[in-house]
């Protein structure tokens, strides 16, 4: 029983988290080139712009559901599980979440070096 | 980088403070007072800073695999910084890292269709100025 509560709380790190990075990846798609409003309104303008985009607070707290969850199964699990299954997975989840959500266009390229990252991450935390 | 630099920063005041209980957890909250832990936070709201403007610039699935390249920056500082030892499935990882973030590197860093600039509203609001 304490396994599969630890592969929940997994499953709710990786969907939290990709969700967080969608969503944040979403806000600065609306706020535009950093650098190029920066230089032509000032620094308060660009903090200004992304907190005026609901999408910043979304993945900002879906950051935060990732981190509670993160705590959540190193409570069940074993830290040599929890952390690389959930960094990995997230690498993977990440890909179809850009490819569904924001419409990137993810080729084999982009998939294999998400694989391989997610491969070293794993090994990096054994 | 800055990542990289603000967790080694925290892993350097963690080790000064010692073993936190979950009994003292107030401790923890104090932990922020320490020199190295909090140069750590301010480097890492850097990081969060520069991952956002990263954002603004190229594609998710751009992005994240290259900022990974921290992870191996994390490992090095470790290795030559606190001396800690790093087994051969912890070099096979940065091995894999470094290849996946070469891999995605080589490739464009945008797929996306251009972005505007400014709100909707704005826009309109500039086309109409002669």
């Amino acid at each position: 029983m304490k396994q599969a509560y630890t592969w929940a709380a997994i499953a709710a790190i990786v969907v939290a988290s990709t969700a967080g990075d969608v969503l944040l990846a979403r806000s600065m798609r609306r706020v535009g080139d950093v650098g190029e409003l920066w230089k032509r309104h000032g620094f308060l303008k660009v903090v200004g712009r992304v907190l005026a985009t609901p999408s910043f607070f979304a993945g900002v707290a879906m950051m935060g559901a990732a981190f509670y969850s993160l705590l959540f199964a190193l409570s069940w699990g074993d830290l040599s599980l929890v952390v690389p299954a959930s960094a990995s997975l997230t690498f993977v989840a990440n890909a179809f979440a850009a490819r569904v959500f924001l419409h990137e266009r993810v080729g084999r390229r982009r998939l294999l070096a998400a694989l391989l990252v997610a491969g070293g991450v794993a090994l990096m935390a054994i | 980088m800055f990542s990289a630099a603000g967790d080694s920063l925290l892993a350097r005041g963690m080790k000064d403070l010692g073993g936190i209980s979950l009994h003292n957890v107030s401790s923890l909250i104090l932990a922020i007072l320490d020199p190295w832990v909090a140069c750590g936070i301010v480097l890492l709201l850097a990081f969060f800073a520069s991952y956002m403007s990263a954002l603004s610039w190229a594609d998710l699935t751009y992005v994240l695999p290259a900022s990974s390249l921290g992870y191996v920056l994390v490992a090095l500082i470790a290795r030559y910084f606190f001396h800690e030892a790093i087994s051969p499935a912890r070099w096979l990882g940065i091995a894999l890292i470094t290849a996946g973030v070469g891999f995605v590197a080589a490739g464009p860093s945008l797929t996306t269709p251009a972005r505007t600039h400014a709100p909707p509203s704005e826009s309109a609001s500039q086309e109409a100025q002669p």
